[in-house]
């Protein structure tokens, strides 16, 4: 198959812009930009076809590889006429926009922002909780015959602990 | 005379529907009854379509006397019957829940006259996509649902739909223009746009041609099925939209993609060359949509969410490229519709009962209405994949496919299926344990419909109707039945399984349609693949 290189280097820029302007925030620029792509895909359907021959209307006197390929076209055609049923509902769009907002503008989606804003900080999961969680809270264990703070008693009964505190049964030994 | 030779009237029954309800634009009620009508009647002869193809075996309709690889074919095999008699089944019970909205609400937050006909050509599109043997006239069929789903997404004209409308539309356009360049492409480098003409073409060329081919027709449509991470748009874009379009939104358009998907990677490109990185995307779709829709409050979203999560299960099956694989994501795909719409169909009976579909404002619904608890209950936990419903068997079809392809990556996806199903569970039990479980006044800024008395009149969505009636019989019996055709796509799942592995396998085989297509004598190539076999 061989290709004409004008139609090649007129589609290429066509994409090329095309893709710009789909990247810009305005809606009017974006619709372009869209135009654009449609009509440099329209192009590139073209090229498919292969040389320009004839009409492709039958007659006995004309070989076969004479005639243009007319398959192509009718694809345009319909790419034709969808791409005009697009581009009619977003100029409905942007002056739908226009009177809402007074802005050709996409705007930000309210509830990304809002995802985006809040805390990873769970208060149901992530809130701290107390160490001592017992419904009653032990502060004195009786040992010996005598009060000692909980912490300190839990931690003698550590394994390593020698059991330094000093008291009665200490004494004397 | 064959019952398949009807398949065209799918197509042209709805649009004849959607011209007739335009005309009849000013008269609700005739309106409403013809659009029920000719669907019920699509209804009715894509069943008769399915089961004249039940025990399998394909059937081509050339259109207008121009035989292949020339004119249009439409290919009625299992795959494609199942899914219009699903999808046909499903967009009758939100065209039902629709009307019953409309008649309860007026037309101020949706005109309805306009809905009817935007509504039928939808239908239409999709059909046309299903039924179509001709890549082109699958771009048309992806253009008729499309340019209807832009309408639909913008109905009424709000701040918000008009710029979640807008996402919406220049997303699909750039897939179409994609889908477009690569007919293109594969007419420049085959000269057919006819499937069946293409599958014979397209394997005499060499391998670097292909995968361009191959690789654009599958960006393509991994946008409108939404794969990660192609998926963006979606959660942006559905969730604003009135709540029966959601609903049919998400159950349908995004299978339409993934039914692309599989004709690409079953009958124009078979092999595994592309097997890998379509793995990583699934299992990448799965997670990432999944971990999503926990961090959602409003369920809208959430569901949104879920649902590209889920489109990952299908994309596995299909990328294992076996019987047992394709086949369990023929079932997945027929599941997922169903109960997809029938949870947001509910979310927005939810909306109507509790005035906000954010979990937030809600609790207490499970007492204020056991019913809706119940309409909720049963396909949050069939989307999570509970014993003993479809979405288990699904999994777990999917599952055993895995673990028979024996790869590290086909573990790792079962592995990554399993964490999503229960992160699903998760996520709807969340919803569950909020909305329906607390008590309202426990809510964080309850709405003050849940918080009034029954019977008391209330300013809600319709505005100043008592709160009984903010579930009109209508909207909650059309829930009610696609809730149990769920359920009956659980009591019913071994013939339906064995449906779909018998589609699998002819999809695969190749020989079925190619013969239906082109003629008894035609040559079909061999599929080569790296591994040695299928």
């Amino acid at each position: 198959m061989s290709v004409n290189l004008t139609l090649l280097i007129v589609m290429g820029a066509l994409y090329a812009c095309g893709i710009y302007l789909i990247l810009e925030r305005s809606l009017t620029r974006v619709l372009l930009g869209l135009m654009l792509l449609a009509n440099a895909t329209n192009l590139l359907i073209l090229a498919t076809g292969g040389y320009s021959g004839l009409a492709p209307l039958y007659s006995k006197d004309i070989a076969a590889q004479d005639y243009n390929d007319p398959l192509p076209q009718a694809l345009i055609l319909t790419s034709i006429v969808i791409s005009f049923a697009v581009t009619a509902f977003m100029l409905g769009i942007i002056y739908r926009t226009w009177v809402l907002a007074r802005q050709d503008e996409i705007q930000d989606d309210v509830e990304d922002l809002r995802v985006a804003v809040t805390p990873s900080f769970d208060a149901e999961d992530d809130a701290e909780i107390p160490e001592e969680t017992s419904e009653f809270p032990v502060a004195t264990v009786v040992a010996g015959g005598r009060e000692i703070p909980a912490e300190r008693a839990a931690a003698e009964e550590k394994p390593g602990s020698n059991n330094v505190a000093p008291g009665p049964e200490g004494v004397g030994k | 005379m064959n019952i398949a030779s009807f398949a065209p009237l799918a197509v042209v029954l709805p649009i004849l529907g959607a011209a007739l309800t335009f005309l009849l634009i000013r008269h609700s009620r005739a309106q409403r009854a013809v659009s029920i009508a000719l669907l019920s009647l699509t209804l009715l002869l894509e069943c008769f379509l399915l089961a004249s193809v039940w025990d399998g075996g394909t059937a081509a309709v050339t259109i207008g006397g121009w035989l292949p690889p020339w004119g249009i074919v439409m290919v009625v095999d299992q795959f494609s019957s199942l899914m219009l008699v699903v999808s046909s089944a499903v967009s009758l019970a939100v065209l039902v829940y629709a009307t019953g909205q409309g008649m309860a609400d007026g037309d101020q937050d949706a005109p309805v006259s306009i809905f009817h006909p935007t509504y039928l050509i939808l239908v239409a599109g999709v059909s046309n996509a299903f039924l179509s043997g001709d890549l082109f006239n699958l771009y048309v069929g992806f253009e008729i649902l499309l340019t209807a789903s832009y309408v639909l997404m913008t109905l009424g004209g709000t701040g918000p739909r008009i710029r979640a409308g807008v996402t919406y539309v220049v997303v699909s356009v750039v897939s179409s223009v994609l889908f477009l360049i690569s007919i293109a492409m594969v007419y420049g480098a085959t000269g057919t746009v006819n499937m069946a003409d293409l599958a014979i073409k397209l394997g005499e060329l060499d391998q670097g041609t292909k995968t361009l081919l191959h690789v654009m027709l599958l960006v393509a449509f991994g946008i409108k099925a939404a794969v990660f991470p192609l998926s963006f748009w979606l959660p942006d874009s559905y969730p604003t939209a009135p709540a029966p379009v959601t609903a049919v939104f998400a159950g349908l358009l995004t299978k339409v993609g993934v039914y692309a998907m599989v004709r690409t990677e079953t009958l124009l490109f078979p092999g595994d060359t592309l097997n890998t990185p379509l793995m990583v995307a699934a299992l990448l779709t799965m997670v990432v949509g999944i971990l999503g829709a926990l961090a959602q409050d409003d369920i809208k979203r959430l569901l949104s969410f879920t649902l590209v999560s889920h489109i990952g299960y299908m994309v596995f099956g299909l990328a294992m490229s076996s019987t047992a694989g394709l086949g369990a994501a023929v079932f997945y795909v027929a599941h997922h519709i169903t109960i997809q719409t029938s949870l947001f169909l509910v979310t927005g009976l939810i909306e109507r009962r509790g005035g906000s579909s954010s979990v937030d404002r809600l609790g207490g619904l499970a007492k204020l209405s056991p019913l809706l608890a119940l309409l909720f209950f049963v396909p949050a936990m069939n989307l999570a994949g509970i014993p003993p419903f479809s979405g288990f068997l699904g999994k777990v079809g999917l599952m055993q496919a895995g673990i028979e392809l024996g790869t590290p990556l086909a573990y790792a996806l079962v592995i990554g299926g399993v964490l999503t199903s229960l992160l699903t569970l998760l996520a709807v039990a969340r919803v569950w344990n909020r909305a329906f479980w607390r008590s309202p006044a426990d809510a964080e800024h309850p709405d003050p419909v849940l918080l009034a008395p029954p019977l008391a009149r209330v300013a809600g969505p319709g505005a100043k109707r008592n709160t009984v009636t903010l579930l009109p019989r209508t909207m909650v019996g059309s829930t009610l039945g696609l809730v149990v055709l769920g359920v009956a796509l659980t009591v019913f799942a071994g013939p339906l399984f064995t449906v779909s592995d018998q589609a699998a396998e002819d999809m695969l085989d190749r020989t079925s349609y190619i013969h239906a297509v082109l003629g008894e004598d035609t040559v079909v190539p061999m599929v080569l693949t790296s591994g040695g076999g299928k």
